[in-house]
C-alpha cells in the first residue's frame, strides 16, 4: 500500500503527466527512488554516522590507546590530550570512543534482541489468535507490570557475581536490557498482525497451501517491516539509555569502558565539584547526540513509510503546479504558432 | 495433473452443506449470519448464490472453504465429512476447492510477483521446473493471459482486470474440482465483468468445474449459472433451475431483487444453450 500511495504523491510532485518526449528512455524507477527521504533523514543519519565513525574508525586513527596511562587525574584539556585526562590517568578521548563503540554494540545487541522478541511474540499472537493469543499477551502484560529497572538491577547485580566472563561483559548487560524491554513491541506488533491476519491474501496463501510459519515469515511480516525497522529504532535508543543508567549507576560491567561508566567513573572521583568538565561533558555529549539522532531518525523514517506525514508537501506542489502552467503556456505557444503557420 | 481426478464415483453432490448455521457473538447476543441452510453443489454445474449484502452469502461461502469454522451442521465433501479436518487434510481439501475473492488488490500479497503468487503451493505437486512452467502456461492461457506479459509483473502494475484473471489462474493450478467466486466479478467494470463470466462458464464447460457464483446481482446470477439459490438474512427463500427462479419467482424477496436488475427481461438473458 506505502509504494503505491507514495508513488502516487512523488508522480503529483514531480510535474505533469505529459509523455516523455520520444526517444527517452521509459523505464520504470526502481521501488526504493520512490520513497521519500527527507532532510531529516539525512541528518539524523549523518549523526548517526558520525558517531559510528568516531567509535569504530576513530581509534584506529587516535594515537592513543584508551588503557594507556599518559597523565595523572584530570589533567586539562592540552595540545596533546584534546579532552585532557580522566581520573586513572587515561586519555579522555580514548576513553570516549572505546566507550561510544561499546555502548553502540549493546544498544544493537540489545535492540535487536528486544525487536525479535517483541516481534516472534507479537506476530504469533495477533496471527494465531485463541488461547495462544491469550496466554502470550497475559504473559507480556505481566511483564510490563514489572518495573523494569528493577528486575534489571537485580539481573545485573547477579551478573557481576557470575564465573562466565562472557556475561559479565557489555554482551551481559546487552541481554538483560533485550529481554527486559521487549514488551511494548510485542503489543504494538500484536495489533498490527491482527489486523494484517484478516486481509484476504493471507486467505489466498491458505488456499495456496502455505504453512502457517510461512504466512507469518513471507504474508504478515513484511507489511509490518516499516513498523518493525521504527521500533528498532526505537529500541536501539532505549537500550543505549537504559544501559548508560544503569552503568551510572555502578551496576554496568566491571573493566570495560562505556558512556555510563564513564559518567560513573566522574560521579565517583568528584569531576563534577573539581570542575574536571571534560570528564563528564563529553559522554553526555555523545550520549545526547545518539540518542537525539536516533529518535530523529525513527521520526523520519515514519516519514518516509507514511506519504501523510509528510513535510514540504505544499512547496512540492506549487512548484509541481507551476511547472505545469509553464508546459500549458509553452502549449498554448506551439498552438498558436502552428495556427498561424496554417 | 489428472492423477487425482475421479477417485470417486460422482453420484451424489460433489460438495455439501448440511444444516449449516452460523452465529456470530456480539455484545448482548449474538446475530445469526447463516440460518440451517442446506444447498447441493453438483459437479460440473453453475451454481449461484444470490442475495444483498448482509444476507449471509459469503459467510456461507468461507465456511464452504473451511476459512471460518461452523457453529453448527456439516460440509461434505465427496461424500466425507471435512467439517473439522486439519493440518495436511485440509491442505488435501484446499487442493480440490478453490476460491476467487472480491476484491482483486488485497487478495494478491504485494510483495509477490505474478509467478511467484502462482507457483506457491506447487511444492507439495513435485512438479519439474519444465512441467511448473507448462502449468503456468496452461493456466495463464484459460484466462487468457501470456506468462510472458505476466509473471515478472507485480500486482502493482498490473489492472483489475489482469489481477483477477491472475487470482482465477492461481486457482486453477491447483487443478481444483471446485471453484468458489465470492463476489469475484463485483469489483471489476462492465466490460471486464463479463469477460470474467466467460472465464467462469468456459471452465465449466472445457474442464468440468464445479462453480460456486456468489453475487448480489442477479442479472450475472441469470448469465451463468445453471442452478440459484437466493439467500436473504441467512436463510434460503429460493432456489431451483435459473429459469424457474428468475423467470417464474415465487417469493417476494426474489421478485424485489428482479425488480432491481434493470432491463433484465430484454438484453441480459443471452446465456448459450448447451
Amino acid at each position: 500500500m506505502t509504494n503505491i500511495q507514495s508513488s502516487a504523491v512523488v508522480a503529483e510532485t514531480e510535474g505533469p503527466l505529459v509523455p516523455p518526449e520520444p526517444g527517452a528512455a521509459t523505464k520504470a524507477r526502481p521501488a526504493w527512488r520512490s520513497l521519500n527521504f527527507g532532510p531529516r533523514l539525512w541528518v539524523s543519519a549523518g549523526l548517526i554516522l558520525l558517531i559510528t565513525l568516531l567509535a569504530f574508525v576513530g581509534p584506529l586513527f587516535y594515537p592513543y590507546a584508551p588503557d594507556q596511562k599518559v597523565g595523572s587525574l584530570y589533567d586539562s584539556p592540552s595540545a596533546e590530550h584534546i579532552l585532557g585526562t580522566e581520573n586513572f590517568g587515561y586519555d579522555t578521548l580514548a576513553v570516549l570512543m572505546s566507550s561510544t563503540r561499546n555502548s553502540l554494540i549493546n544498544g544493537l545487541l540489545a535492540g535487536t534482541l528486544a525487536v525479535f522478541i517483541g516481534v516472534t511474540i507479537g506476530i504469533l499472537a495477533g496471527y494465531v489468535g485463541g488461547w495462544l493469543e491469550e496466554l502470550l499477551m497475559g504473559f507480556t502484560n505481566i511483564v510490563l507490570a514489572i518495573p523494569s529497572i528493577v528486575i534489571l538491577i537485580l539481573i545485573s547485580i547477579s551478573l557481576q557475581s557470575t564465573d562466565i566472563p562472557f556475561l559479565k561483559g557489555i554482551v551481559g548487560l546487552a541481554l538483560v536490557i533485550g529481554i527486559t524491554s521487549w514488551p511494548w513491541t510485542a503489543r504494538a506488533v500484536r495489533a498490527q498482525a491482527s489486523s494484517v491476519g484478516t486481509r484476504e491474501h493471507i486467505d489466498v496463501a491458505k488456499l495456496s497451501g502455505a504453512r502457517t510459519p510461512g504466512i507469518l515469515l513471507f504474508d504478515v511480516l513484511p507489511y509490518l517491516a516499516s513498523y518493525v525497522v521504527m521500533a528498532w529504532v526505537l529500541q536501539l535508543a532505549s537500550a543505549i539509555l537504559a544501559e548508560s543508567t544503569l552503568s551510572m549507576l555502578g551496576l554496568g560491567p566491571s573493566g570495560t569502558n562505556s558512556l555510563g561508566m564513564q559518567l560513573h567513573w566522574a560521579l565517583a572521583f568528584q569531576a563534577v565539584a573539581t570542575g574536571a568538565w571534560w570528564a563528564f561533558l563529553p559522554p553526555t555529549i555523545v550520549l545526547t547526540l545518539i540518542s537525539f539522532g536516533l529518535l530523529y531518525l525513527q521520526s523520519s523514517l515514519d516519514e518516509v513509510f507514511n506519504p501523510r506525514l509528510r513535510r514540504g508537501k505544499k512547496k512540492n506542489l506549487a512548484a509541481a503546479a507551476a511547472r505545469r502552467a509553464e508546459n500549458a503556456r509553452k502549449l498554448a505557444e506551439q498552438n498558436e504558432r502552428e495556427e498561424v503557420t496554417a | 495433473m489428472s492423477e487425482q481426478l475421479d477417485t470417486t464415483p460422482t453420484t451424489g453432490p460433489v460438495l455439501s452443506a448440511v444444516n449449516v448455521t452460523k452465529q456470530f457473538r456480539v455484545a448482548g447476543g449474538h446475530i445469526t449470519a447463516v440460518d440451517d441452510v442446506s444447498v447441493d453443489f453438483h459437479a460440473g454445474k453453475v451454481l449461484a448464490v444470490v442475495g444483498e449484502s448482509g444476507s449471509g452469502k459469503s459467510t456461507l461461502a468461507r465456511m464452504l472453504l473451511r476459512l471460518m469454522p461452523v457453529t453448527s451442521g456439516q460440509i461434505m465433501y465427496q461424500g466425507k465429512d471435512v467439517t473439522h479436518i486439519k493440518g495436511g487434510e485440509l491442505r488435501k481439501y484446499w487442493t480440490d476447492v478453490q476460491a476467487v475473492f472480491q476484491d482483486p488488490f488485497s487478495s494478491f500479497n504485494q510483495f509477490f510477483s505474478v509467478g511467484h503468487t502462482l507457483r506457491r503451493g506447487m511444492g507439495r505437486q513435485h512438479l519439474s521446473e519444465e512441467n511448473l512452467d507448462q502449468l503456468i502456461e496452461t493456466c495463464l492461457g484459460y484466462v487468457g493471459l501470456k506468462p510472458a506479459d505476466a509473471v515478472h509483473k507485480y500486482p502493482h502494475q498490473l489492472s483489475g482486470g489482469q489481477r483477477q484473471r491472475v487470482m482465477i489462474a492461481r486457482a486453477l493450478m491447483m487443478n481444483p474440482k471446485v471453484l468458489l467466486a465470492d463476489e469475484a466479478t463485483s469489483m471489476l467494470d462492465a466490460s471486464l465483468r463479463v469477460s470474467a463470466l466467460n472465464v467462469l462458464q468456459d471452465l465449466r464447460d472445457n474442464l468440468g468445474l464445479t462453480v460456486l457464483f456468489i453475487t448480489h446481482d442477479i442479472g450475472q446470477a441469470c448469465y451463468l449459472a445453471d442452478e440459484v439459490v437466493v439467500m436473504e438474512h441467512g436463510l434460503i427463500v429460493e432456489r431451483g433451475t435459473t429459469d424457474a427462479v428468475i423467470f417464474d419467482p415465487k417469493n417476494d424477496y426474489t421478485k424485489r431483487l428482479l425488480a432491481d436488475v434493470p432491463d433484465l427481461k430484454g438484453s441480459l438473458k443471452v446465456r448459450k444453450d448447451g
